[in-house]
């Protein structure tokens, strides 16, 4: 007999799922207690003003909303790219990038000025914005997973999950476009006005999406016997490097566009040479972290599949939240240039000079509830539904209705 | 028992209702009390007049702030004494020409934009441009998202950041929203042709601010517009704005 891998639920004790459970369960409150401070008291208790106006829980939203889109990779490569290796790691995929994009969203609701005008958000919309289409493009993304998971893990309707995934895939492909032009259509801002951003934003959610799903499948492995083949892991090595490389093109052409724009000439000496922390964090963080040691650590011949994407991936992940950091607040950072032929001497508006940014504890809080709410939804979704892949070695001795799930 | 009981009852809301006919209808019917107000809010705004302001630079004078703070006193825009936050509708700027080292000092806001970039990313449409061309902030459908604060390109919206305490009911605000100069929207609305800073810029002398009608040929926008020669600050975004600069 052949061995099976079949999808199974999360089996583990109720002590150790209550602990989880409670442990994220905490942060949650935190961050829903921050973001109700926030509120109440305006955003001065935040590091944000009228300088910088997007802070830390915009990174981890965008950062949130872009890994969402990525992580649906794995389901991607099955459905639409018809890879038979990856169908039994394609429902957590999906999961993973609902979790991901619930979080995403309600960090970016509770961060607002007015997070009980939601309903205002719903109903009114100006089409013209990118923004209202975005609203558009997460809510509807959240159904189209919805429908690809039901499609995935129910067998009668399983021959749909083909189609239902290939429409996912282009609808992630626009999502992480209006992403990226929330700010690529910004045309005051140095840092932003480009269209380059849009692709940019979707080979970043490629690579961090798959740094996060190896990152999640592995921690589920310590505690439940998920089944991680090594044809899979040279895969997603492969996965990875092309990832990397297609970041940094894609980093290098958005730079070197700027140099070539004469306006936006001066932000790009700010952010590459002068721009201190933004500077360091660009270099160090962004490149260097984010993209230069994974290369090295990937293609290192030393390192076996395993580690060499567990630290990468780990690497990776440092760097995405960088490059948030740098793209966000370093784009937000640089003044703007409202006279090109003068130098602003005094402003009380602080016009003429770098904006500083130090992010609150509420900030931090916020964002960390918002990671803590993808992991929750995450827990609650392996432990009652079969999205995990496990190998059956001998399937005599392990029939049980866990079998009708048969992924491959 | 029982007929005293429905009598009581039938009076309760005969008694009931007429006050509150008082209270909702009667307002209604009569007019306010205010009929010396020229202009009322039921005049329909539209495209025949156009708002605008040119600001004659040479004429705005170092270390006057008389715009700045009759814009606060109008607006009720006072602050908490926290710079990085507090909102400033309009502001003085000093600056230097690359060129010829020439120091000017000119009033920065909102510059009325006829392609408003705030307005093209606002999700909900809070941020929306009349016909008479103000540039301005529904503050019941502003959700807070500080999109158009990304937008602007001079820099002319400021974030409620905190709880108001001396609003003024000619000027609503809201905490959790974005608000900029409405070119005293208030004030334009019930007749006046002036704003409050060209009003004090008057007031000192130094008739630096020039408001009015831009189709009007005899206003003191056009008129000043027509002596000097004025510009649009980036004219490069091609934004078109009802604010001007000139003698610099």
């Amino acid at each position: 007999m052949i061995d099976k891998i079949i999808l199974t639920k999360y089996i583990i004790s109720p002590k150790v799922f209550w602990s989880k459970f409670i442990l994220l369960g905490f942060f949650i409150l935190v961050g829903f207690a921050c973001s109700l401070y926030m509120e109440h008291e305006g955003h001065y208790v935040t590091g944000m003003n009228n300088q910088i106006v997007w802070g830390l829980p915009h990174i981890f939203a965008v950062l949130l909303i872009v890994i969402a889109s990525g992580v649906l990779n794995i389901a991607s490569i099955s459905s639409v790219f018809d890879k038979k290796l990856y169908k039994p790691l394609a429902p957590l995929s999906a999961l993973l990038a609902i979790a991901f994009l619930i979080a995403g969203l309600i960090i970016l609701v509770l961060d607002l000025g007015k997070p009980d005008r939601l309903i205002v958000a719903m109903t009114t919309y100006n089409f013209k914005s990118i923004f209202a289409w975005n609203i558009f493009l997460y809510s509807g993304f959240a159904v189209v997973l919805a429908a690809y998971i039901w499609t995935m893990l129910d067998r009668e309707v399983n021959r749909f999950s083909k189609y239902v995934g290939t429409f996912a895939f282009g609808w992630r492909i626009i999502l992480t476009t209006g992403t990226g032009s929330i700010f690529g259509f910004l045309v005051a801002r140095e840092a932003y006005a480009t269209a380059i951003l849009a692709p940019l934003f979707i080979v970043m959610s490629l690579l961090y999406g798959t740094a996060v799903y190896f990152l999640i499948l592995k921690t589920i492995s310590k505690f439940h016997k998920t089944y991680i083949s090594n044809d899979i892991l040279m895969n997603l090595r492969r996965l990875t490097v092309m990832f990397l490389f297609a970041n940094l093109y894609f980093l290098f052409l958005y730079h070197i566009t700027n140099m070539y724009i004469a306006k936006h000439v001066e932000y790009e000496i700010f952010i590459l040479s002068n721009g201190g922390i933004y500077t360091f964090a660009f270099w160090l963080g962004q490149l260097l972290i984010g993209i230069i040691l994974p290369i090295i650590v990937i293609n290192s011949k030393k390192l076996c599949n395993e580690l060499s994407l567990i630290i990468s991936s780990i690497l990776i992940l440092i760097g995405s939240f960088v490059a948030m950091y740098v793209i966000i607040i370093g784009g937000q950072a640089y003044p703007l240039t409202i006279f090109p032929d003068h130098i602003i001497i005094e402003s009380s508006f602080y016009d003429n000079v770098v904006h500083s940014y130090v992010p609150s504890l509420y900030e931090f809080g916020l964002g960390l509830g918002g990671v803590a709410l993808a992991l929750i939804i995450v827990l609650i979704g392996i432990a009652n539904f079969k999205f995990l892949p496990t190998l059956i070695k001998s399937p005599k001795k392990n029939l049980s209705d866990e079998q009708e799930n048969t992924a491959s | 028992m029982t007929d005293t009981k429905i009598t009581n009852r039938r009076d309760f809301l005969v008694k009931s209702v007429t006050a509150l006919s008082i209270i909702y209808v009667v307002p209604d019917i009569f007019p306010m009390a205010d009929a010396s107000i020229k202009k009322p809010f039921d005049k329909k705004v539209n495209a025949s007049t156009k708002w605008g302001m040119n600001v004659e630079v040479d004429k705005c004078v170092d270390g006057c702030t008389a715009c700045v703070e009759a814009c606060i006193d109008e607006n009720g825009l006072y602050g908490l004494d926290r710079p990085e936050t507090d909102s400033q509708w309009i502001r003085k700027l000093v600056i230097k020409d690359i060129a010829s080292d020439k120091v000017t000092t000119l009033p920065m806001m909102c510059q009325h934009c006829e392609n408003p970039p705030c307005c093209d990313v606002c999700p909900t449409g809070a941020s929306f441009r009349r016909e008479d061309g103000i540039v301005m902030v529904n503050q019941h459908t502003c959700i807070g998202c500080r999109y158009c604060m990304m937008a602007c390109p001079f820099k002319a919206r400021s974030f409620v950041h905190e709880n108001l305490t001396q609003q003024l009911t000619s000027a609503p605000r809201g905490k959790g929203c974005v608000e900029s100069c409405n070119l005293c929207v208030n004030r334009i609305d019930h007749g006046s042709e002036t704003t409050a800073c060209e009003e004090a810029c008057m007031k000192e002398g130094h008739v630096a601010i020039s408001f009015g009608d831009l189709t009007d040929p005899n206003s003191r926008v056009s008129k000043s517009i027509k002596r000097t020669n004025n510009r649009r600050l980036r004219a490069d975004l091609k934004l078109k704005q009802s604010v001007t600069y000139s003698g610099f």
